[in-house]
Parts: C-alpha cells; structure tokens; sequence
C-alpha cells in the first residue's frame, strides 16, 4: 500500500501527458507480446485457415473483410474449414494481430502458420490463380473436377 | 506558438514524399476511398525497386515506409508493379 503511495507521489511530479503515454504503451506492449503471441501462435499452426477480420463470415463488417469470406466461398473453400477471429470484438486481439504478423491492416489470412496477406493480396492471388492452387494443395478447397466434354456427337 | 498557426503537413502529402524519397517511383497515384474525408486511400505504385520482390514484400515495403501514416488511416489498400508490368497492365 505505502509503495502505491510512493509511487504516484513520484508519478504525479513528471508532466501528465507524457505519463499516461509511457505507462500505457509500456503496458500494452508487455500484454501483446506475451499471451496474445501465444494465443495467436496457437491458432495459425493448429488450423490450417485462418482469418483474422472485422466481424464474422456470416456477418462480415468490412468491406475488406467481406471480399475475404466471399473469394474463400467462390473457390469452394467449406464454411467448416474457416477459423474466423472476429478483431472488433477483442480490442487486444485487434492490436496484437498488427504487431504479431508486422502488418497494419484487417482482414489478415494465414494458412498452414504462414501469413499469406489481407484483400489486396488474396484478390490478386485470386486472380491470378496462385489462391486455387494453394487452397487445392492445402486440402481446404475441392479439387477441380475432371472437365466434361461439353457436348456429345 | 500557436498551434494553428503553423501549417500542418497532410497525411497524403506526407505518404507522396515518403514514398518519393525511399523508392525510385515511376508512377504514383493515390485514390480517396473514403468519400473525400481522408481517412482511407487505395494507392498505385509503380518502381523498379519492386523487381525481384514478391507482392507480399513489396506490400510489407511500402507499410514500413508508410508505418506512421498507415496507422492514422481507417483503411488502407495497394497495388506495386515493376515498370514492366505496368507497361503490360497499360495495353490490356
């Protein structure tokens, strides 16, 4: 309790703005780097997709995000296979994603434990082809099925 | 001093010369997303500091450029092409 005391009596004598600023990003930045990194780290190597985004797959709250889910639905990914974290239910998480993968942006998509990149990135690998062939590889999407012969002579 | 007096640098004027002095820039373009508000920016960028780097290494070069601007942004989107491929992109 007196080292409470001592310890304000000290703090109150630095100037207030650049207190609170020190103390809290000190503080968040302990917090982040120790559960968060595990809890992050545990999700992205035990399940193969992941998608950290604003809101749900179902419910989507960013346009970003909505691209995401909608491109992972076109190339046939199963709805199971999607472990979504919703970012702006968990303020934490929310930070800790940005400094965990060292990229600023929500949606993030990592599969197989690797950061694989947010909307920009999975659009063009949708584009080009590069997103089916990995999604294919990785089991999360069907193969593609024998092509039929379009007509019959 | 008064803080209004002094003219306050953007942030899009700020990413512009980031950009222009840690890149060799052949094109640069930045779009408003948000409705004019400033608040989101979807930016082309062209220059041959890209070659050799894969999409995800030049998005992660521009964030480190940007990191400061990018985190007082709601959203942020980009596209980097070599010269070469913005040649290519330009004739489609």
């Amino acid at each position: 309790m007196s080292f409470a005391r001592t310890g304000l009596r000290t703090l109150r004598s630095l100037p207030s703005a650049q207190v609170y600023r020190s103390s809290n990003i000190l503080n968040q930045r302990r917090l982040i780097s120790d559960e968060a990194r595990k809890l992050i780290d545990n999700a992205v190597q035990s399940n193969p997709l992941v998608v950290f985004m604003k809101g749900t797959p179902e419910a989507p709250q960013c346009g970003f995000s909505r691209a995401v889910c909608q491109i992972l639905d076109v190339q046939g990914v199963p709805r199971e296979k999607i472990v979504s974290y919703n970012c702006l239910e968990d303020q934490e998480l929310r930070s800790a994603i940005k400094e965990y993968s060292e990229w600023p942006t929500i949606p993030q998509v990592y599969i197989k434990g690797e950061f694989v990149g947010g909307c920009d990135i999975v659009l063009g690998m949708h584009q080009s082809g590069e997103l089916e062939n990995l999604l294919i590889k990785e089991g999360l999407a069907p193969p593609l099925p024998e092509a039929e012969p379009a007509s019959k002579a | 001093m008064d803080i209004d007096e002094q003219p306050q640098p953007t942030v899009l004027k700020s990413m512009e010369d980031k950009l222009r002095s840690n890149l060799k820039i052949e094109f640069l373009e930045f779009i408003d997303t948000s409705g004019n508000c400033g608040s989101s920016y979807s930016v082309t960028i062209v220059s041959g500091d890209f070659k050799g780097k894969m999409t995800l290494g030049r998005h992660k070069l521009v964030n480190q450029i940007l990191s400061d601007e990018i985190a007082q942004l709601h959203a942020f989107s980009q596209k980097t092409l070599t010269p070469e491929q913005w040649e290519k992109e330009k004739k489609n």
